[in-house]
């Protein structure tokens, strides 16, 4: 059994760049991306971190650099603890991370879906192809500066697209979405989220609203 | 020997009761009360579909119990759940590939509306992609509504003018 705090100084002891990472719960490491694979390699290997929670990754911001990072959550199945591995994308407009596909299966379609929603190219995944949205699909809709109602973009088929003139629309938002924090809004007033009705998505919002 | 027939006129006795009607009305009606479905089911909606063609809500009674997997043999799809834009193209296929004529039910918000999901991968309502024929409200609705609907569906159908000579000019 290894407590919580001694697997970061194992990892220190072997990787001198790694540092700690503030955290509310679990232990959490940063790691230059250079020597991700060989401290998750070392986690499994001799810390007993056998079992691959999740990959994903953060994208801190437009204007942050480094802008995107990659987080690993691991879990030992025997000593029942989980850490959290984070690495700093080096480019901030073509990020890429190696790929763990070798050390987990498991890995292959988080990666998938890491690329998918956030563009994170991952070196040596055998298949990295679009998981969620469609193939050809030309956005990475978890970026920052992707709007959430979406960007106009044709369906994946166009025969059906040319034959109905529907295309992947920018969702309506009607004055939401609706996020608050405690205290800065009602949600109770809040509802119904469609206020304001005088505008849709085949009417334009009036320009003196 | 063989006595001659004298009977000109249609005889009941021999030949079995008749109703006299118009061709309209009873081809609409033959439409109406057997709707087989096309389960689109994409989300928690097809759990009430199911519902509905389960001993207790028995869809059956309606005639439409025959919830066929090819397109080719049915003639109501019921889009049961959230169309995405990934999968709008497959409803959109499959809706062609079904036989004239052919009705849809938009079951729930998602298929009507896109429901709560305002997001970038969900379709707006599948009307977009198809024509849609009744709508039913509710995340999910009940059977009972998918009934309603059916019903309301089935008196369209009865109502539908120039049925024969839509056949007959096909």
């Amino acid at each position: 059994m290894t407590a919580p705090a001694d697997v970061f100084a194992a990892v220190q002891s072997q990787f001198p760049a790694a540092t700690a990472r503030p955290t509310l719960d679990h232990t959490a490491i940063n790691v230059p991306m250079g020597d991700a694979v060989a401290v998750l390699t070392t986690l499994r290997d001799t810390q007993a971190f056998d079992f691959l929670v999740d990959v994903t990754a953060v994208d801190w911001g437009v204007e942050a650099t480094p802008r995107f990072s990659v987080v690993w959550h691991l879990l030992s199945t025997t000593t029942n603890n989980y850490v959290r591995v984070v690495a700093a994308c080096v480019s901030d407009t073509e990020p890429v991370a190696p790929s763990i596909s070798q050390l987990w299966a498991g890995a292959n379609w988080h990666e998938r879906e890491t690329f998918d929603l956030l563009g994170i190219r991952f070196e040596g995944h055998p298949d990295l192809r679009r998981i969620l949205m469609w193939d050809g699909y030309p956005h990475h809709p978890l970026r920052k500066d992707f709007p959430l109602a979406g960007i106009d973009t044709p369906l994946p088929d166009l025969e059906v697209g040319e034959l109905t003139k529907a295309t992947a629309a920018p969702a309506p938002m009607m004055g939401g979405p609706f996020v608050a924090s405690v205290g800065e809004m009602n949600m109770t007033d809040a509802e119904p989220s469609a206020k304001d009705e005088s505008w849709n998505e085949r009417s334009n919002k009036p320009a003196a609203l | 020997m063989v006595s001659p027939n004298t009977e000109l006129a249609y005889n009941s006795k021999i030949e079995g009761d008749l109703v006299v009607t118009r061709a309209d009305a009873v081809i609409n009606w033959i439409r109406a009360n057997s709707m087989w479905p096309m389960p689109m089911g994409l989300a928690c909606c097809a759990i009430e579909l199911m519902a509905s063609a389960a001993s207790r809500f028995d869809i059956a009674r309606f005639g439409a119990e025959v919830f066929r997997f090819s397109p080719r043999q049915s003639d109501v799809m019921i889009v049961s759940g959230t169309v995405t834009y990934k999968m709008a193209p497959h409803v959109r296929r499959i809706y062609d590939q079904m036989a004239e004529p052919k009705w849809v039910i938009a079951m729930g918000a998602c298929a009507s509306s896109g429901g709560m999901y305002r997001s970038y991968a969900t379709l707006q309502g599948v009307d977009r992609i198809v024509p849609v024929d009744v709508y039913i409200s509710g995340c999910p609705p009940r059977p009972e509504a998918l009934l309603d609907a059916l019903i309301k569906l089935q008196s369209k159908v009865q109502r539908s003018p120039g049925t024969t000579k839509n056949l007959l000019s096909a």
